[in-house]
């Protein structure tokens, strides 16, 4: 019977990575949620079948997750869903890290195991903290900008040393079990204190990250029970998470341990150019009579336009300009919202063809032919200074050339600077011009004046 | 005979790999739903979770700690993958209907 729940954990492994593969393509990409989904129930079937002692104990705790999870599965706004991955993030990291604390006091592992179970807690529960922390500050129940004081880094190192040094002493003498509880709060604290000084703007990647630790503490998980099936699925998610971290990392121009260390809010924005500077401004109407004269329009979103709820419009600005002949599409900053990709789900959910989200690097060379550039609550990511000023705190980030289209709009509720507090050239240019108003309501107006004109 | 250990880290470093490989070839497009399905697999922390509290000479501790973790795991389980099929269940192309 051992034997068999072994060929089903293999079967199992083989369909966690085509799952993966099959996310390669919108078109296959839910037949990869079904492998995936084939994949743990094989996984939990083959478990049980050599192991179920206190399965009333099992049953039981299977009908509250279940029950807690479907409606968050059906009721959480994609806007919501930043705060739910890291939720997530989370509770995995917690039962890993319990596995591993109720594993230690059980048998008190020598050797291997015992690193394994080491590096397992740590990662959990550090993971655990650090990911409520960033949902925190995603729901903004805690404050986003980032917190920093005198000796911050050399607070985490002495932390992180004593914990680290504590989980030497207990690889060697696991039998010191006073010690573990203190390794746990060490793990639990150096979570909360990593994540404090990082900034909103930096949270892609620091979920990223948190899915990679996340999914090593699993892959130590099945080094401490001998499971190979857990260190492929905890490999797989490690991957995967590095990779997302390392596309955002570029995204910002930014490396690791600037991220990490960096506190990014700390960078004070080059105050020189306070001088007053000429700008258009343009009324709903002119904007609507340049959008329907033009044959190709590029839509620049950003976040802002999440928190203006403002997709919906947009999709009617899409469907009228498309039924009118004009060329829409999107460009989609690897950073345009709170996690990697979500700006597509939240463009998707509003019924925008995914066909028309398309890429940085894949559009910047459709700016120079692009009639009207239409920026939306996008602002950092379309700096031109990012490109041309070395003295910017933002140069050398990878940036959507909106400023080479024909004529560009910028809807924005008023001149002032951004998250990030830097002032955007682009706003200033001879061709751009500024639509003043809250993104909904001013694309409502858009709209509103496109149909009337039908036929004049 | 390589001893598990060995064994394990082999397979360790050959689902690195594959991970890599595989996940590269990932649309941006799907970044989000990505994360959400790879969270939703690394919930098979469950198995470890049901081996602890199915152990013959499980104590109450280590019974209350796996209860804990096989429901946080199983919540990532479901919501993981629902919400997976919920997103990717959006992302249509022109003209696609429901």
């Amino acid at each position: 019977m051992a034997s068999l729940a072994n060929y089903v954990y293999l079967i199992a492994g083989a369909l966690f990575i085509l799952s993966l593969k099959w996310m390669n393509s919108p078109v296959s990409a839910r037949r990869g949620v079904m492998a995936g989904e084939l994949g743990m129930v094989l996984a939990i079937a083959g478990t049980l079948l050599n192991h179920h002692n206190n399965w009333e104990w099992i049953l039981a705790a299977f009908l509250i997750g279940s029950a807690v999870g479907v409606p968050i599965a059906y009721l959480m706004p994609m806007t919501a869903v930043p705060q739910r991955t890291a939720m997530s993030h989370a509770c995995g990291a917690l039962a890993a890290a319990l596995v591993g604390t109720a594993e230690y006091y059980q048998s008190q592992p020598h050797g291997f195991v015992m690193v394994a179970l080491i590096v397992e807690t740590l990662l959990g529960f550090l993971t655990f903290t650090g990911s409520l922390m960033a949902m925190g500050k995603l729901q903004e129940v805690l404050p986003s900008r980032p917190i920093t004081y005198r000796n911050q880094n050399l607070l985490n190192f002495v932390l992180f040393a004593a914990a680290l040094g504590i989980g030497v002493r207990l690889i060697f003498v696991p039998s010191d079990t006073f010690l573990f509880p203190v390794f746990i709060g060490l793990a639990l604290l150096i979570g909360v204190l990593l994540i404090i000084p990082i900034g909103g703007a930096d949270m892609p990647t620091v979920i990223a990250l948190l899915n990679s630790y996340a999914g090593l503490s699993a892959c130590a998980m099945g080094f401490a029970l001998d499971n190979h099936l857990l260190v492929i699925a905890g490999a797989l998610d490690g991957s995967s998470g590095l990779i997302l971290s390392i596309i955002m990392c570029k995204a910002m121009n930014r490396s690791f341990t600037n991220v990490l260390f960096g506190a990014f809010g700390q960078v004070q924005a080059s105050s020189a150019k306070q001088e007053q500077r000429n700008y258009r401004s343009a009324s709903a109407e002119e904007a609507s009579s340049i959008l329907e004269a033009a044959s190709t329009v590029i839509i620049v979103p950003g976040y802002g336009l999440a928190v203006a709820q403002a997709q919906h419009k947009i999709r009617e600005l899409f469907d009228n300009l498309t039924r009118r002949g004009v060329d829409v599409k999107f460009a989609i900053h690897p950073v345009a919202g709170r996690m990697p990709g979500h700006m597509n789900v939240l463009l998707a959910e509003a019924e925008i063809p995914y066909d028309k989200l398309v890429e940085m690097d894949d559009i910047n060379g459709e700016f120079p032919q692009c009639d009207v550039a239409l920026v939306i609550g996008a602002n950092d990511v379309t700096n031109p200074s990012a490109r041309n000023d070395p003295s910017s705190p933002i140069y050398g980030m990878p940036i959507l050339d909106v400023d080479r289209a024909r004529t560009v709009m910028v809807i924005k509720r008023s001149m002032s600077p951004g998250f990030a507090g830097i002032d955007n050239d682009l706003y200033y240019m001879e061709r751009t011009l500024m639509l003043f108003g809250d993104a909904k309501a001013f694309v409502g107006e858009i709209v509103k004046e496109l149909p009337a004109k039908v036929g004049a | 005979m390589p001893s598990s250990l060995e064994v394990g880290l082999y397979v360790f470093m050959l689902a690195t790999f594959v991970g890599l490989e595989v996940i590269r070839k990932v649309s941006p497009l799907l970044h989000t739903p990505l994360m959400s399905l790879t969270n939703a697999i690394s919930a098979i922390s469950v198995v470890g979770a049901i081996l602890i509290i199915s152990n013959p000479g499980a104590t109450a501790l280590s019974k209350w700690l796996g209860f804990i973790a096989i429901t946080a795991a199983v919540t990532n389980i479901v919501s993981g993958f629902l919400i997976t099929d919920r997103m990717l269940k959006m992302f249509k192309k022109r003209g696609e209907k429901h």
